[in-house]
């Protein structure tokens, strides 16, 4: 079309078809005030960032593999006898559920790819989920006004994990069959309602006929529905709250500083999508993952070595490997503790990291907004917390891998099983002082770096003879990025006495708050920022440090 | 150019001023925020010659995509589903699977890859700020809110027709009722169920991997034999449900080696039949140590000394496995005289 033919078009009052289009569905969508606010919208740059878009997209290559794979899928427990193209299982006798996996497998062409982009994708989902916690734990990114919108995220790494664990049960093999029916026995020991619960879930006695019909609902439908829902809240919040960033020259609390979604984080980020996409699609044709034809249908009375669930239940695992076995008989019933205690604690582990942030914003007593970041090391008793409550998660991941430690570091299982039932207990609180001490170790070398100057490894002789090394001074940026965070001051027990000189009670949940805040910021747990006149003080003087 | 490569910082900084002396643009605020820094051209920015060369490697990018898809293609349609290729580090591979997955791999990739790069060498990468606002509404628009909310309760009159109010909240508060009931069928109670197994006075012991029922000249000692009722087979409706909980693991001791004395009355000569299933959370177990008697299960690793009574000496499980009472019958093969005694596999609430 030629310039002239367009602007005779315009002139008669007709827009490019693309404005036509905009322009029908904002009368009908309102598209254009959305699009106002959010088009141009800026988005901070650092890598930590991407680790959430890694979940985004891997949940949706999950949602687009798996709708493929329930075309071939058969969530049936009927026993049938094998005919298909997989030789050594042949004329055996499986579920329809495995032999439909089977079939996926070896008889539809792509069909074990797309299942083991769908595994590797949900494996990859999960541990991002988790990084990405981590990312926004030890950057402190969960502070007001985002504590929400951290629960909604924790929500979507517990249903994640459920997600998974319901997922890789379907195709009924002898793994996850082991799997399921460690369930069956988690639920028994229950106390009083247990074997109802139990009886409910499987229809009856296990394995029954039912599970991984139901099952077959919950994965495809029930929790992938809410999770969905889940993450549209999750990225709605995003936008609205806009994103944190970290501290730096022109970056206040009050502004956002970077690129703008269109185009640049359009194509960055639409384009990570396919980054995400391709990576998996090629870690799924070169690594076999959940091969189940080798394993073979489930039979209760089989069993493989070196049985292990998927990686992010392994912590579960750990807790009922390293318990002890309790068992208390009284008046005729059983109180199975061995068992009933990892199952209480299996959600209490995931709870404590989840309610974290309202216990630091009551600790702090800080109801402003925050959206600048901390450096993990200017918030050392968080940042302790955080490794300790790490230390206890991959404790628990050794403990859930014992056997395998102990065959292939030629270990005693004994030895492991009890290292751990000791290291869970010590381990964080040696990991939370050592990581302090490091937080604390970083911040006084701040310190240095601000006042003396940046070390440059050059080596000056001085008339009179002696050797000292050339410090050169910060910028301005650098000084500003290194002193730019706050610092908290202990909180006090109010006055003892009230206006009118009466002597108040002091509440039991002020006194643990004082205590809490001096833990967090007396002078043992952060190093006071240097402050402009120590500064001027050392750099007004020449010739010495 | 050579010397622009390396970062103003990582130079070394002028004698004169090294050591000592400070130049910072404010003297007065030496730690105020000196504001955005200057945008930083990229040599596409301003050399036309280097942005048509990541134009190029773009398009590049693009086409390797289509042809990797083309390749996709090829692939499904000429590689048949059962064949395998070797490739060298990671083995043997099928290789369809191969093929599909490094095409789709590479198709997706590179567009990602194309995307990026466009994004980060020829769109604008001039950072720009912008205002945030406060989350929580100004005080007006609270105060307009409480205000329209205090209106519209007290139109419904809800506070104040107390006994719509409370019948309303009676009605919704039962109606989830309806909904739980539902939730009945979704299996039997429980019962006693879990107490009994198949095995009964008379029944013979199988052998698991030949179908033949057992004679005690079939058993050696040091071997470790997996048995089931006569009469369950693979392809009975409830065989998986019934396995679950009869599955049964026979050795042979030496009756001197029996520690315990029930153990001892319950077995033929030195064969014992414990339960297969663990008392720990239900796990088959099936790693049997000759020379210490000791059963180990795969799954949690709970560790039971057969020639005392199958009690625990290691692990999370909190009881013995249940032993089943064991003789000959007229006809010289081994078979049960009764059921197991207490319930087999993990323990619950009633178990007692």
């Amino acid at each position: 079309m030629s310039t002239s033919a367009t602007n005779e078009s315009r002139s008669r009052g007709k827009a490019p078809a693309g404005e036509r289009v905009a322009d029908w569905a904002d009368g009908r969508l309102g598209i254009y005030s959305l699009a106002k606010a959010n088009m141009r919208k800026i988005f901070p740059d650092h890598w930590s960032f991407m680790l959430g878009e890694v979940c985004m997209y891997s949940f949706i290559i999950i949602i687009l593999t798996g709708v493929y794979l329930t075309l071939f899928f058969h969530p049936s427990m009927n026993e049938v006898q094998y005919h298909g193209s997989y030789v050594p299982l042949q004329g055996q006798m499986m579920s329809e559920a495995f032999s439909s996996t089977l079939h996926i497998s070896f008889d539809v062409r792509g069909g074990l790819l797309i299942r083991q982009i769908h595994h590797w994708a949900a494996l990859i989902f999960i541990a991002g989920m988790f990084v990405h916690m981590m990312r926004v734990f030890f950057t402190g990114a969960f502070r007001k006004p985002r504590e929400v919108n951290w629960l909604f995220g924790f929500l979507l790494l517990v249903l994640g994990m459920f997600t998974g664990f319901t997922g890789y049960s379907l195709p009924d093999d002898l793994l996850s069959g082991t799997g399921v029916r460690f369930m069956e026995g988690a639920v028994l020991s229950v106390p009083i309602v247990g074997t109802y619960l139990s009886f409910f879930l499987f229809g009856g006695e296990f394995p029954g006929g039912d599970f991984v019909a139901r099952f077959y609902s919950i994965h495809i439908l029930l929790l992938p529905g809410i999770m969905l829902g889940l993450m549209v809240a999750h990225l709605i919040l995003v936008f609205y709250h806009k994103h944190t960033q970290f501290a730096g020259p022109g970056k206040t609390n009050n502004n956002v500083v970077g690129m703008p979604l269109l185009p640049v984080y359009m194509a960055k980020a639409g384009g990570f999508f396919f980054l995400v996409f391709g990576v998996i699609a090629v870690i799924a044709a070169i690594a076999q993952i959940n091969p189940i034809w080798a394993m073979g249908p489930y039979r209760p009375d089989q069993v493989s070595t070196g049985a292990q669930p998927d990686w992010y239940m392994g912590f579960s695992e750990g807790l009922i490997r390293f318990m002890p076995g309790w068992e208390i008989n009284l008046w005729g019933h059983t109180l199975v503790l061995g068992v009933f205690i990892p199952l209480v604690i299996f959600p209490l582990v995931l709870v404590a990291i989840a309610v974290y942030p309202f216990i630091e914003s009551w600790v702090t007593g800080d109801t402003r907004e925050h959206h600048i970041l901390d450096r993990p090391r200017n918030a050392p008793t968080r940042t302790a917390f955080g490794v300790a409550w790490m230390t206890v998660y991959f404790t628990l991941l050794i403990g859930g891998g014992n056997d395998l430690w102990a065959t292939h570091f030629n270990l005693s299982i004994n030895a492991v099983t009890w290292f751990v039932r000791i290291f869970v207990f010590v381990g964080p609180v040696l990991t939370f002082l050592a990581t302090k001490r490091i937080c604390l170790g970083l911040q006084r070398r701040d310190k240095d770096k601000v006042l003396h100057g940046r070390e440059t490894g050059i080596i000056k002789r001085l008339p009179h003879g002696e050797f000292i090394e050339v410090h050169e001074p910060l910028s301005q940026e650098q000084l500003h990025t290194l002193t730019a965070h706050e610092q908290y001051t202990p909180a006090e027990i109010g006055p003892a006495v009230d206006e009118n000189g009466v002597e108040r009670k002091v509440k039991g949940a002020e006194k643990l708050r004082a205590k809490l805040s001096r833990a967090y910021f007396d002078e043992d747990s952060q190093i006071p920022k240097p402050t402009v006149e120590e500064y001027k003080e050392i750099t007004s003087g020449h010739g010495h440090h | 150019m050579s010397s622009q490569d390396i970062p103003e910082e990582n130079l070394p900084s002028e004698q004169g001023t090294a050591h000592g002396a400070v130049s910072v643009a404010d003297e007065k605020h030496p730690f105020a925020d000196p504001g955005l820094p200057p945008h930083e051209h990229r040599i596409q920015d301003i050399d036309e010659r280097a942005a048509r060369r990541s134009e190029r490697a773009v398009a590049l990018l693009f086409t390797l995509s289509m042809l990797a898809t083309v390749g996709f293609i090829v692939s499904y349609v000429a590689i048949p589903h059962d064949k395998d290729i070797f490739v060298f580090p990671i083995g043997h591979l099928s290789a369809l699977n191969f093929a599909l997955g490094l095409t789709l791999g590479v198709a997706l990739f590179c567009i990602g890859a194309g995307a990026v790069h466009w994004a980060r060498t020829l769109m604008s990468d001039v950072e720009v700020a912008d205002d945030r606002h406060a989350i929580a509404a100004p005080e007006d628009v609270r105060a307009k809110v409480h205000a329209d909310f205090k209106q519209g309760a007290k139109e419904s009159a809800l506070g104040r027709r107390k006994l719509i109010r409370n019948t309303m909240f009676g009605a919704l508060a039962l109606v989830p009722l309806s909904g739980v009931m539902l939730l009945r069928d979704l299996g039997p109670l429980p019962g006693d169920k879990l107490r009994h197994t198949m095995w009964a006075k008379g029944k013979r012991l199988v052998n698991m991997n030949t179908n033949l029922p057992l004679r005690p000249s079939d058993v050696a000692v040091g071997s470790l034999t997996f048995a089931k009722p006569d009469g369950l087979e693979e392809t009975d409706e409830d065989f998986q449900t019934q396995i679950a909980k009869a599955a049964l693991m026979i050795v042979r001791l030496q009756p001197d080696n029996i520690k315990d004395k029930r153990e001892l009355d319950w077995s033929h000569e030195g064969i014992v039949a414990f339960s297969k299933i663990c008392t720990h959370v239900g796990c088959p177990i099936s790693l049997y140590e000759q020379q210490t008697h000791h059963v180990l299960c795969p799954c949690h690793q709970s560790t039971f000394d057969l020639s005392d009574g199958a009690r625990v000496i290691f692990g999370p499980a909190g009881h013995a496995l249940p032993q089943l009472h064991i003789g000959v019958d007229d006809e010289g093969y081994l078979q049960a005289l009764g059921d197991f005694e207490e319930p087999v596999g993990p323990a619950f609430w009633e178990r007692g």
